[in-house]
């Protein structure tokens, strides 16, 4: 159980962020929920459809008796996340499970690969993990049970072609989930990186809605034969922040129906 | 800033931090001796630098509370 933990997840308006969010909540865990809206607001009366997606997430925190609030902020930059973290301690007075999940995908082959795209992935997906754990290993130190759980995937670690933006971002956060878990280890701060497979998310639909034959391809190289669902890797995450959890520290786990077997 | 006044915040923050009203501390007392190790020195880094609105630069170094001081100094 988690009872009166407060956990930070970004990326939670959607897929595995939203699910790991509810499913920490349902836990018992207090929610900060960070989300991003990358187009510009149309009116100040009419919500982006990133923040009609987090306050159903609130809605449905709040409906299990736990708090929650949602912050606007783009993981990839360093003082906005700053100042997000500093909201958060304000508002919930602590923090003790941070989830790093915000993520994008650029896919291109190499050869075509705009600087743009690389720079723009590896700063939400990488940066923006440091960014977060950055702001909050303070509070992390001082929680009974600190954790961290990085979302890196299975293109992190075989590769994948088309993504090397985002395998390198992956792979990055696998380095990074190793370090942070022996600097903080003294601490009792476990930090360890999940690595899910071909997930029903939004990113994944995009796959199969512009390549319908790398989708099915892929879901034929997978040996459980159908695609995972967010809930999957949701329950994995609050498996890693329970207490149950405390000796697993620097690992990597995939979820990813023996894909990368 | 006086030599005085620096020991006398440090021995402020030393002493919130460790739970100890009456800990004695001197420019010689190393962070080893009060059982602080390389997360509890960032921490009273930081902690330092907010109550004397300085920025540290952070320098393997730092092991006593005279690096401590001079790491003040050059940032003031």
């Amino acid at each position: 159980m988690l009872t009166d933990r407060t956990a930070v997840v970004t990326g939670a308006s959607r897929g595995i962020g939203r699910a790991i969010a509810l499913h920490l909540a349902r836990e018992g865990a207090d929610a900060a929920l960070i989300y991003f809206a990358a187009a510009k607001q149309v009116s100040p009366e009419q919500l982006s459809p990133e923040q009609v997606a987090a306050e159903k997430v609130i809605a449905e925190v709040t409906s299990y008796g736990r708090r929650a609030k949602a912050y606007l902020c783009d993981v990839a930059d360093f003082a906005w996340a700053r100042d997000t973290c500093g909201q958060i301690m304000e508002d919930f007075g602590r923090v003790d499970i941070l989830i790093n999940n915000a993520g994008i995908v650029r896919d291109s082959l190499i050869l075509k690969m705009s600087e743009a795209d690389y720079d723009a992935v590896l700063d939400t997906n990488l940066k923006g993990a440091f960014n977060f754990s950055r702001h909050l290993s303070r509070a992390l130190l001082k929680s009974p049970a600190g954790r961290i759980i990085n979302i890196s995937s299975v293109s992190g670690l075989t590769g994948n072609p088309g993504q090397a933006n985002y395998s390198a971002s992956k792979a990055g956060l696998i380095g990074l989930t190793k370090t942070l878990a022996k600097e903080l280890a003294s601490r009792r701060v476990t930090v360890n990186a999940i690595a899910p497979g071909l997930i029903a998310t939004d990113m994944t639909a995009n796959l199969e809605k512009s390549d319908q034959n790398a989708a099915e391809a892929l879901k034929a190289g997978i040996p459980l034969k159908r695609i995972g669902q967010p809930e999957e890797v949701a329950a994995l995450a609050a498996f890693l922040a329970s207490d149950a959890a405390a000796y697993i520290t620097g690992e990597v786990i995939r979820v990813d129906g023996g894909m990368c077997i | 800033m006086s030599h005085n006044k620096m020991l006398q915040g440090i021995t402020e923050i030393l002493r919130e931090y460790k739970s100890a009203d009456d800990l004695e501390v001197t420019e010689e007392t190393t962070f080893e001796s009060l059982s602080l190790d390389s997360l509890d020195t960032v921490e009273l880094v930081m902690m330092v630098e907010e109550k004397f609105s300085v920025t540290i630069e952070m320098a393997k170094g730092i092991k006593a509370v005279a690096d401590l001081m001079s790491a003040i100094e050059k940032a003031e």
